[in-house]
């Protein structure tokens, strides 16, 4: 054992190195925890959470053709829509359209496949529900967003 | 024969598992223990089963690829990178120059963050539980970038077959080259916590030696395989997604220990970063999706292609019968096949150093059991 070995290992040099990097993190600017519910986390624009079905913000209509390319992309097939053909224009009317968030796995391919825009994942991450049957969006759910308690600190 | 008194130490067979947290998620260890040596292992597996395969022959060769993710959930990228890979090569297309690039760069990314998220968890095995919240800020990064990049952090569906299905969004080369520059850092930091700390080689010095010939024979790959002195690296050997213009080194062991391999990932990550640094540089533009149909419907026929994921040799057979679903998918899981040598390395060790060899094989239960 060299002599320079010798004294790292009596003096504990090694562990002290260690320490050295754990106490290096001891003043408060260098935390990087954030406080949840208080502070929000920045969301980035591309995150897939929560469907959305976008509505023409000045007329309140949806932007759905019904046109069901969504239902044939997901891979969980759990996009039920209905539709009625209107017989005065002669095009498809959504009816119905329910998304079953407990199987969802946030792939976004349905949003990828819709043609108009209208089926778009959002920033909205807060899905959680009380009962099964509270992660089965209907037409309105999806139009109007989950509406998560906020807390105030 | 004398009968046996209660000084005599008799065979007692303990399960370790499945909800042991050292066991990286639910793998059951039946012990066979002489005292504190361990005899024999028997691993249990398939808690997690969730018939990835046959998924894979009732869904289309596009929606297939999320569920590819859910195999290595730490390494998701390399998944669909492999999955995609294959199915281009049944098609017989090839992703566009930039396409590759990008997925050369996110695949690296998550090289580190898995072997980041490995750092952290063995190290909190074997009792220094202060690395694991400098490697979760560190991961924090790539997941932002994979956040911002494809919408999700953790199971990306980031690649498309064919190519990709998102553009880069403005900062991203930036960041990927600020991270670059902020990790070896970092890495030197976990140096000096980490690689000289007595009670860190005690716990790692000589423990779980495999050699190359065993790792030959038990078909282990990866850092496991690198780390017993073995010079094999499918990014090298067989290049894929235009491996062959960068310019990395591959790291090898000598002993093959469990100090070893921690050395080999070390290395890896500050290779890795070193890719993403070229890859970024040598950007080149044009499309990032090559023409594929619509409805992907690959002629008849079987591939094999392998990646190297972070855990070693991620390979995809998948059989075609022409239809628009896969025939078959077969998924070769590194961290399956490196579990096989468990226990070989585990034979005659100690119960505490047993913990010390399931976390230095790197498992992930999810594709362990697919």
């Amino acid at each position: 054992m060299s002599l320079r070995k010798f004294f790292r290992t009596v003096f504990l040099v090694d562990l002290l190195e260690g320490l050295g990097v754990t106490f290096r993190y001891q003043p408060t600017k260098n935390v990087c925890t954030e406080q949840y519910p208080a502070e929000r986390p920045k969301i980035a624009e591309r995150f897939r959470g929560a469907p959305r079905l976008n509505t023409n913000p000045e007329t309140g209509e949806t932007l759905c053709i019904a046109c069901n390319l969504c239902a044939v992309a997901c891979p969980e097939q759990l996009i039920v829509l209905a539709s009625e053909r209107n017989e005065k224009t002669r095009r498809k009317e959504l009816t119905t359209f329910t998304f079953d968030i407990s199987r969802c796995m946030f792939c976004g391919l349905c949003e990828d496949a819709c043609p108009v825009d209208a089926l778009e994942l959002t920033q909205d991450f807060e899905l959680a529900s009380y009962t099964r049957e509270g992660a089965i969006w209907d037409r309105q759910m999806l139009e109007e967003g989950p509406k998560p308690t906020r807390y105030k600190y | 024969m004398a009968e046996p008194t209660f000084l005599d130490s008799t065979e007692m067979v303990l399960n370790m598992g499945p909800q042991h947290p050292s066991t990286h998620g639910v793998l059951r260890v039946i012990l066979k223990l002489d005292g504190e040596r361990v005899r024999g292992t028997d691993c249990v597996i398939g808690y997690l089963h969730r018939g990835l395969e046959k998924i894979g022959e009732n869904r289309t060769y596009a929606m297939y690829v999320p569920y590819v993710d859910r195999a290595d959930y730490v390494a998701a990228v390399s998944n669909g990178l492999g999955f995609c890979l294959a199915a281009e090569k049944l098609l017989g297309v090839e992703a566009p120059p930039r396409a590759q690039a990008i997925r050369v760069i996110l695949a690296e990314l998550t090289r580190i963050s898995s072997h980041l998220l490995w750092l952290g968890t063995h190290c909190l095995d074997i009792g220094a539980t202060t690395p694991l919240f400098y490697t979760f800020r560190e991961r924090e990064f790539i997941m932002d970038i994979f956040e911002k990049y494809c919408g999700a952090r953790l199971t990306t569906h980031a690649f498309r077959i064919g190519g990709l299905q998102y553009e880069t969004y403005d900062e991203f080369l930036d960041e990927c080259r600020s991270f670059c520059e902020w990790l070896p850092p970092k890495l030197e930091e976990y140096d000096r916590l980490l690689t000289g700390n007595r009670i860190l080689i005690g716990r790692m010095r000589e423990v779980g030696i495999l050699n190359a010939e065993d790792c030959k024979a038990y078909g282990v790959t990866g850092p496991m395989l690198r780390a017993a002195g073995v010079k094999w690296d499918l990014r090298r050997a067989q290049p894929y997604s235009g491996y062959e213009n960068y310019d990395f080194e591959i790291p090898t062991g000598e002993r093959g220990d469990t100090y070893d391999r921690y050395l080999v990932r070390m290395e890896e990550m500050r290779q890795a970063a070193r890719i993403v640094r070229q890859a970024a540089d040598s950007m080149p533009d044009g499309p990032i999706m090559a023409k594929v149909p619509k409805v992907i419907k690959p002629p008849a026929g079987e591939v094999y292609v392998s990646v190297e994921a972070p855990k070693g040799e991620l390979g995809y057979f998948v059989v075609s019968d022409g239809s628009t679903q896969p025939y078959r998918v077969r998924i070769r899981p590194p961290s399956f096949v490196n579990l096989q040598a468990l226990d070989r390395m585990a034979r005659g060790a100690l119960v505490a150093d047993l913990v010390a060899i399931i976390g230095t094989i790197d498992i992930v239960l999810g594709e362990v059991d697919r």
